[in-house]
């Protein structure tokens, strides 16, 4: 049954040093104060999973946060590289970063196998591609195995037609952690627009954080909302602008500014630690 | 840049967005592709379906999308669905028409590189962003439509990183993995276009932007470019297209635009 706490406390009770954690939101509702949260809170060795690490996987990884990333696409969208992510792969600064690989569908399919309580899904996809590495670890199916091309990514035969097809492991995180545009005092989350994978990575996670704009008395329907049942989340908390500079639909704006910005920010050691320093560290976040 | 009145990049998009005269729905990724196909819908082809891997299906911005979950795609939007979604029940069973894919490379056989510069993946020369949806846009749409500006460190004879396959090794490789789209039938660039022979499946020049000759394009090619002997040049764009092109590319913030999915810094 969810639980209505402290951002700061949802994040210390949900994410522990070692921790497989998924951040989830497609561009649109990305829990970023949740991800400053783990910074301040020093959370180190985690394996971070996200189909987008954004900016938001940028700032935890060069603050050290991650010992793993598991994803399908690494960049600041509109803009260019993420240089954090690139100084951890190039350089191994500040720590080094170990890459699991995948496509968008392999990603999202792996989140369904989770939520599913399957050990895999099966989809028409990677054949061919180098992503399907040549590595002993086929077929491993326990989470985090292996890394590189190739790893938790196995052919399959359909038991039916013959057909050759791509199994791939399921994803069960420790904790998922999203952002919604609200929840009731039970609990409950509604969230709408682009609602991504969020539904999926909170299902199969072993525990949840969700932070929301606001909380309220009641959900009223909206059309193509999410509903997540309180007794399928872990934490809520109140976290106003915390998908910031991503956007949650009929409460705040993308930050496109930001997203430009942060090229530049992120691009040097030290004028990331400058902003870690002011926007993370130094209490206000953002 | 190629012409009086239109640069290169201008014909390029023009170019791209003719490439969609005949389709009903399209997969976009942002950047070039998400201009060009806003571009048709908003000139010669105002049916076009415009989706999205953020899960919106029959997106219709007045401006152009920042990302592909901007804002403005869910609220002008037919549907919108989940990722699993439109990856599994609109993508994979080849619902969709045409994807439009970016590269960092392509090699002879159309297949694209957006993983790593290098040829040790462990240690890269650069790193890219990685996959993202493309993988399946190039397997299971009905056909693809890669658009890229063309050097010689981006035309290669072979990707250093397969992300996302052409046709493999050549004639019969697409069979052989079960790919169930056509691939890639245009490569639309800066210079004009290729397309794959039919018999060897190799890209082929076939048309030249005005101005444009055939060394101009060799040289920008890092294999033997082989070119159609019936090589068209195409016409300049029309004053209509890119005053509605010039239109779209004003509602961006850096008014530029360029950085396709799928690109380095």
């Amino acid at each position: 049954m969810a639980e209505i706490v402290s951002l700061a406390d949802a994040i210390a009770r949900s994410v522990h040093d070692g921790d497989t954690v998924a951040m989830e939101g497609f561009t649109h509702l990305i829990p970023h104060a949740a991800g400053h949260e783990v910074i301040r809170q020093g959370r180190r060795e985690l394996t971070l999973v996200r189909m987008t690490p954004d900016v938001i996987y940028d700032q935890m990884i060069g603050a050290g946060c991650a010992r793993k990333l598991v994803f399908s696409w690494g960049g600041n969208p509109g803009v260019g590289s993420l240089h954090r992510f690139r100084d951890a792969i190039e350089h191994s600064w500040p720590v080094p970063l170990e890459l699991e690989e995948h496509s968008h569908a392999g990603m999202a399919n792996r989140y369904v196998a989770g939520a599913s309580g399957l050990p895999f899904a099966v989809l028409r996809g990677y054949r061919g591609t180098g992503l399907v590495g040549g590595q002993a670890n086929h077929g491993a199916a326990s989470n985090g195995a292996g890394a590189g091309p190739g790893a938790n990514i196995a052919e399959i035969a359909c038991p039916f037609t013959g057909e050759t097809l791509t199994a791939v492991a399921a994803l069960r995180p420790d904790v998922t952690v999203i952002h919604a545009q609200r929840a009731d005092r039970e609990g409950n989350v509604q969230l709408w627009g682009i609602t991504g994978v969020q539904k999926e990575a909170v299902l199969a996670a072993a525990r949840s954080v969700v932070t929301v704009e606001e909380i309220v008395d009641a959900l009223d329907p909206r059309p193509g909302a999410v509903v997540l049942p309180a007794w399928a989340v872990g934490y809520v908390a109140l976290a106003p602008g915390g998908a910031h500079p991503s956007y949650a639909l009929d409460y705040t704006a993308r930050d496109n500014d930001f997203y430009i910005a942060w090229d530049a920010i992120s691009r040097d050691r030290a004028t990331f630690g400058q902003w870690l320093d002011e926007h993370v560290y130094g209490g206000g976040a953002r | 840049m190629t012409g009086p009145g239109y640069s290169a990049g201008e014909m390029m998009t023009v170019t791209a967005a003719q490439a969609l005269r005949d389709a009903r729905t399209c997969f976009v990724g942002i950047g070039l592709p998400s201009e060009a196909a806003n571009l048709a819908r908003a000139t010669h082809t105002p049916g076009l379906v415009l989706i999205y891997e953020s899960g919106t299906i029959g997106a219709r911005p007045g401006r152009l999308p920042l990302s592909i979950g901007d804002g403005i795609l869910a609220q002008t939007a037919d549907a919108v669905v989940s990722v699993p979604e439109i990856f599994n029940y609109w993508l994979q069973p080849g619902r969709i028409d045409v994807g439009f894919l970016g590269a960092a490379q392509i090699d002879r056989f159309g297949n694209i590189n957006t993983t790593v510069i290098g040829a040790d993946y462990t240690e890269p020369k650069v790193r890219l962003p990685g996959a993202g949806g493309a993988p399946e846009i190039a397997a299971s749409c009905r056909e693809v439509i890669v658009i890229v500006r063309q050097t010689r460190r981006t035309f290669v004879e072979r990707v250093d990183f397969v992300t996302s396959v052409g046709f493999g090794d050549g004639p019969g490789s697409r069979e052989r993995l079960g790919l169930t789209g056509a691939g890639p039938q245009k490569v639309i660039t800066d210079l004009g276009v290729l397309e794959p022979d039919p018999q060897t499946c190799e890209l082929v020049l076939t048309a030249a932007y005005p101005g444009v000759s055939v060394p101009d394009v060799t040289e920008r090619t890092g294999w033997a470019l082989r070119v159609a002997p019936d090589l068209r040049e195409l016409p300049p764009p029309c004053p209509a297209e890119l005053a509605v092109l010039r239109g779209l590319r004003a509602t961006l913030p850096d008014a530029d635009g360029t950085a396709a999915q799928g690109a380095a810094s």
